[in-house]
């Protein structure tokens, strides 16, 4: 009997040992995004205010948040503050009114405060499925050629935006400069 | 008794109800029907991740369900509808992942756990042989008068 061949079992189980326990913190309802690496789809819908049509082009040009939500959206509100904030620090935020009733949208945002430089009106939530939205809140950080660099699922608080997202979002304002 | 029959009538209508909420899809044929059938069994929903788009009742199901309806429409094989599945929620969403070096664990995992085992019982089995091998399993003379001996005390 080979003396090595002892430590198999035990070398065995801990490796199983380490997966489970890693297994244990990890958010399965946390998903790759299939988007990063890929251009905005294309799309061309009407904002929300109703006064014009926008298009993926019209969101080129600077690193941006493009947050998805909708007023059936519960944790939306809790983010929403969050949102408003980070705009009036000069964040660029897209927002996309994924499948929602648009006049209660412009209430939510009159009501609430609008911190989207653009509000997409997707009523179909085709452009949502077309970027692999899943639920809201969902927010998606484009560099400044409108490419999908990273995708947060979930509401962005503070903690989230200073631990995750702003060394991000500052990587592509970086980047962007000349 | 009554009551109980009223209730599960009750029930089995309703039953019916749901179910008919859900399949309202009218298709050119009944090929077209079968491949429906068998893309949301094989798709997954995104967001309620137990479950596959055909039996769930979440928003994001209901238009993934209609985006293949329209896409069944417009006469995109099965491939190129998993595809579009793919390319915008990840390998995640096929119950059968296609092949490549990231599922290669999942597709080849199970037979070669399998295979390992069979390896580790043939190996023993075959190390028991050859340490039984050398001790012959006929008695020797003093042996078998030990055994008429054990027997004899038995049955005198």
């Amino acid at each position: 009997m080979k003396r090595w061949l002892m430590i198999v079992p035990l070398a065995v189980f801990l490796l199983v040992a380490v997966f489970l326990y890693r297994g244990l913190y990890l958010d399965p309802a946390e998903l790759p995004s299939a988007m990063i690496g890929k251009p905005l789809p294309e799309f061309s819908l009407p904002n929300v205010q109703g006064d014009r049509t926008l298009t993926q082009a019209d969101l080129l040009g600077k690193p941006a948040l493009v947050n998805v939500w909708g007023t059936w959206c519960i944790s939306c509100r809790v983010e929403h503050p969050v949102l408003n904030k980070l705009a009036e620090q000069g964040v660029v935020i897209y927002g996309i009114n994924y499948k929602d009733d648009n006049a209660a949208a412009l209430k939510w945002l009159s009501e609430f405060h609008n911190p989207y430089q653009l509000d997409i009106r997707d009523e179909d939530g085709t452009l949502g499925l077309n970027l692999g939205v899943y639920g809201a809140p969902e927010t998606f950080l484009i560099d400044a050629k409108g490419i999908i660099r990273h995708k947060f699922v979930g509401v962005i608080d503070e903690v989230v935006w200073r631990e995750q997202l702003a060394s991000l979002y500052q990587g592509l304002v970086d980047e962007a400069r000349p | 008794m009554k009551r109980w029959i009223a209730a599960i009538a009750l029930g089995l209508s309703l039953a019916g109800v749901a179910h008919a909420a859900i399949d309202t899809y009218e298709f050119a044929n009944e090929a077209d029907r079968e491949r429906f059938r068998d893309l949301t069994k094989e798709l997954r929903c995104p967001k309620c991740q137990n479950q596959d788009i055909a039996d769930s009742n979440s928003p994001i199901a209901m238009d993934l369900r209609r985006e293949i309806f329209r896409m069944l429409g417009e006469g995109k094989d099965n491939e190129q509808i998993i595809g579009f599945m793919v390319d915008r929620y990840g390998d995640f969403v096929r119950y059968k992942p296609a092949l490549t070096g990231k599922t290669a664990l999942l597709w080849f995992g199970p037979a070669a756990l399998l295979l390992g085992g069979v390896l580790v019982i043939g190996l023993i089995v075959r190390r028991r042989r050859a340490e039984h091998a050398d001790t012959s399993d006929t008695l020797s003379v003093e042996e078998r008068q030990r055994l008429d001996q054990l027997l004899d005390k038995d049955h005198p």
